[in-house]
């Protein structure tokens, strides 16, 4: 029968930190859609069977399965998809204020079921309970590098 | 091409617990000794081995099969397969591909997973599940993308977070139930609204708790099946299907990777009606309304209408089509490589009808399992008949 | 058993792959496989496997990246992590089980992108006493190979024997990025790494990714004239470091028990070979599990060389290519394929191992 205990001491343990340091390559779709960030605009790439703009970009189109033709600059407004409000970090700690995050939908038509879009903060002490639907535009840092935090946030745009 | 017949002859778990003593392999090794009693089967008579263990990062050990491997593996064809939260489920159709290829004629399948002696926490293993260079730097928790996917789906329905917490109500009070759950109690719709809020709109309540945890069947060729036992379950339908990794860019209201994985299910099983044919369901349930999420997906309800069968009682232990009698991981405890074994021994358990006292009132002779994993990408659907 | 090898792509085989990320690279390997199989995976292929894992990606649940480079989206993938001949036992029984009529096999490596190889190989050894803080993780392969040699009388000149034939086989093979000629003496001279190993009998890393198309038999011949059919196919895993053989591959003579009985291959006459040879010992430590008698004495005979008897890894094997982590097992069935396609030789056996500190391996047979 196992053994359920309520403190990690009530056995002997042997703690091990695991030094795992990757450098990912970013890739032609990657580094075009970094460099863009650097820019100040957002990058994606389109395929002209289907249509589909892809927003981060990427070199294959996977529902036709064949090499996307074209990049394209993507608006840095959308629209709010989805939203929550985080109280806790990622190591489980309680936070101060809350962390609004979202995926915005940065192009296509309200009623496309895939669209390109990104996945971010945003802005500000914001009522989340009203947020899908809102209006956002990207808030760019001054200082940027290449990164997908080269945006701040997006902030709700009022009308 | 004639599908040749495969039953599951013997389930064994462990306790789930928030912490337990044993090492991975101790208890992987108890689930199977427990799996290889009920089918009056030694270790000897197995042929092939399959682990299924989730993430390497929460045993601590990379090629994290082979670690698990020596619990039951040792000098057999071992293989393992890890498919994020549909581990266990997916493992599960693998045992059966194992027999119905005529590769194997016995096969053990050990699923566990130790997430209590993660450091600083369980939850920040996953961390490093997001895309390195458009997701992670932006810290996410586990947490959010379920919260933003609950959230999609409450405004698109109209479904209130009341509805919702009922799930987390009916699974909880199941798993009273249930010897080996972690997180069984008596609580109120008020007790989950009332709960710490983690990430709006999920409360500590709607969420499945950190677990450890092992579980084991046997899967042997169906001409055999009657030597080990005068009930064998036969699995007579698998589907499996994954979506792209790619969630930012989708609708997220509606799973159709679900549906895809489902249909193959149906069409193998000859089911056409699934709201009337299937009598037992076990939807993964990490979070509460990702019950009524894949309810919708597996097509019982319509989309956006599990949360109103569900108020109608529809889901209940009595109810037409019972959902989650074991508790699911909402009243068990998601140790993620054994919980959807956890499911698929749930419906095993209700065919045979051993269940005790989760034994659902009325009679069943179809159960549906199904598990979700990755991020919001893949679900493995396995079902059983008497 | 005949499962049809309808179709092989790849991309990569050198030692850092900057230029794209591991998607962009599976894509081009996908590519190259659905246009050498005449297949289109939106519409004609069944299931799809991958093969990959964790700490070689950097990302937890990596299969979550599986499906879109290779045509998966919204279909049937999983992942079975670990030796990509795993993955492909797993393909041959969707097939087999009738589950599937066209299935593909995916596997990639990027070990350029990882910065501390070794504290992931560390981390691969046992938690509790494994971990003993060792200088080189090779250390395992070298307690290994001394006992072999002290058994088999296998000299170190004849380990480097090994490194001289298989880094000239590579020399023609476009993927032989690490390959070389050299003399046994030069191997011979070099100093040890973890003794009796010398940097050159260790097999170098390089990123690749591989892709696989198999079919079943009716579908395979209406795919292709001359398929190359997997007529028996074996895993084995023999237990944890401190309980298994050093010294002999046990996991190996069991994945070969199976594929060989499936196979019904009771003679290994007109047969090449392509056995994996991450440190050189291996390669004849291995060739020994699959009961070739005396490898020592047929590698000093000559006729384990590309024009011999039986020729094993005439492509150069891991040594040339060098190793790409779990793709290692596709690596090898590619070189047979592709040998095979030449006409020589009707069989094939190909054996992987899953490196070190695993006892974990497998057996596939190819018949023309």
């Amino acid at each position: 029968m196992v053994t359920p205990i309520k403190k990690s001491e009530e056995a002997v343990t042997i703690r091990y930190k695991l030094e795992a340091y990757y450098s990912f390559s970013a890739g032609i779709a990657y580094t075009k859609f970094l460099n863009g960030l650097k820019e100040g605009k957002i990058i994606g790439r389109k395929c002209y069977r289907c249509g589909r703009v892809y927003v981060p970009p990427r070199m294959y189109c996977d529902d036709c399965f064949r090499p996307t033709d074209e990049w394209v600059e993507v608006s840095d407004e959308g629209v709010i998809e989805t939203a929550s409000a985080s109280y806790i970090s990622w190591t489980r700690d309680k936070l101060e204020e809350p962390e609004v995050i979202a995926v915005i939908r940065l192009g296509g038509r309200e009623k496309d079921w895939i669209f390109p879009g990104l996945f971010h903060r945003i802005c500000g002490k914001v009522d989340v309970y009203r947020l899908i639907g809102k209006k956002v535009k990207a808030v760019w840092r001054e200082k940027r590098e290449g990164s997908i935090n080269d945006i701040e946030c997006f902030k709700v745009v009022e009308g | 091409m004639m599908l040749r017949k495969v039953a599951i002859v013997g389930a064994g778990l462990t306790l789930f617990r928030r912490r337990l003593k044993e090492t991975p392999q101790e208890m992987a090794w108890e689930a199977a000794r427990k799996a290889l009693d009920e089918a009056g089967l030694e270790l000897k008579d197995i042929d092939c081995v399959i682990t299924s263990a989730a993430l390497d990062a929460y045993d601590g050990v990379h090629m994290r099969g082979e670690h698990i491997a020596h619990s039951g593996g040792v000098r057999k064809t071992v293989s393992r397969v890890y498919a994020g939260g549909a581990t266990g489920g997916m493992a599960t159709i693998s045992a059966w591909y194992h027999v119905a290829s005529g590769l194997c004629d016995k096969v053990l399948v050990i699923g566990e997973e130790k997430m209590s002696h993660a450091l600083p926490h369980p939850q920040s293993v996953f961390r490093y599940i997001w895309d390195p260079i458009t997701e992670k730097p932006l810290n996410p928790n586990l947490i959010w993308i379920f919260a933003m996917e609950m959230y999609r789906y409450m405004k698109t329905y109209n479904v209130s977070k009341e509805e919702i917490a009922l799930v987390s109500v009916k699974n909880k009070r199941n798993a009273l139930n249930n010897p080996y759950a972690q997180a069984a109690a008596n609580i109120t719709v008020d007790d989950v609204l009332n709960s710490e809020v983690l990430v709006w709109p999920v409360n500590r309540l709607d969420v499945s708790p950190v677990s450890d945890g092992a579980g084991a069947i046997v899967v042997v060729n169906g001409d055999v099946a009657r030597q080990f036992t005068d009930t064998p379950v036969w699995i007579v339908g698998v589907g499996w299907n994954m979506d792209n990794p790619q969630w930012s860019n989708r609708e997220l209201a509606y799973a159709r990777y679900v549906e895809e994985s489902a249909m193959m299910a149906y069409k193998m099983a000859k089911i056409e009606r699934p709201d009337k044919e299937i009598d037992v369901i076990e939807p993964h349930d990490p979070f509460d309304y990702k019950e009524l999420h894949h309810i919708e997906g597996l097509k019982i309800a319509k989309r956006g209408e599990a949360p109103k069968l569900l108020k109608e009682g529809v889901f209940d232990l009595d109810g037409d089509i019972p959902s989650s009698p074991s508790g699911g991981l909402m009243g068990c405890g998601n140790p993620i490589g054994a919980s959807g074994l956890l499911k698929v021994i749930s419906i095993y358990w209700q065919l045979k009808g051993i269940a005790g006292r989760m034994q659902v009132k009325k009679p069943v002779y179809t159960g549906l399992a199904q598990n979700w994993g990755d991020l919001m990408q893949m679900s493995a659907v396995v079902i059983m008949r008497r | 058993m005949r499962v049809g090898i309808i179709g092989v792509g790849w991309y990569g085989f050198t030692p850092s792959t900057p230029e794209l990320s591991f998607r962009e690279m599976v894509f081009e390997a996908a590519l190259r496989a659905y246009e050498d199989a005449h297949v289109n995976p939106r519409r004609d292929v069944d299931t799809f496997v991958s093969c990959q894992e964790d700490f070689w990606e950097g990302i937890s649940i990596s299969g979550e990246f599986a499906p879109d480079p290779i045509g998966g989206t919204l279909r049937p993938v999983m992942t079975v992590p670990g030796d990509s001949v795993q993955a492909i036992m797993h393909a041959v029984m969707h097939i087999e089980s009738g589950i599937s009529k066209v299935t593909v096999v995916e596997s990639h490596a990027k070990p350029s992108d990882i910065i501390t190889m070794e504290k992931i190989m560390e981390f691969a050894y046992d938690p509790l006493y494994g971990r003993i803080g060792a200088r080189n993780f090779h250390f395992l392969a070298g307690l290994d190979a001394v006992k072999f040699m002290e058994r088999t009388k296998a000299t170190k000149e004849d380990l480097a024997e090994v490194v001289v034939k298989n880094k000239r086989n590579g020399l023609k093979n476009p993927r032989g990025s690490y390959s070389s000629s050299l003399s046994i003496e030069e191997v011979v001279k070099q100093p040890y790494v973890v003794y009796p190993l010398t940097s050159l009998d260790i097999s170098p890393f390089t990123d690749a990714a591989v892709v696989i198309v198999l079919a079943n038999e009716e579908v395979a011949r209406k795919y292709t004239d001359d398929p190359i059919w997997i007529t028996g196919v074996g895993v084995g895993y023999d237990s944890t470091m401190e309980l298994s053989d050093l010294g002999r591959s046990t996991y190996l003579r069991l994945a070969a028990d199976k594929a060989f009985k499936i196979a019904r291959l009771h003679r290994l006459e007109n047969v090449a070979f392509f056995v994996d040879d991450t440190y050189s010992y291996k390669e004849l430590q291995h060739l020994e599990a699959l009961k070739v008698q005396d490898p020592v004495k047929k590698l000093r005979e000559g006729e384990l060389y590309a024009d011999g008897k039986t020729p094993v890894n005439p492509l150069g094997g891991h040594l040339s290519e060098g190793r790409p982590l779990d793709a290692s097992g596709l690596a090898l069935l590619l070189d047979a394929v592709e040998f095979m396609r030449r006409g020589e030789f009707d069989k094939a056996v190909v054996a992987s191992w899953r490196g070190v500190p695993s006892f974990t391996g497998g057996v596939v047979v190819l018949e023309r």
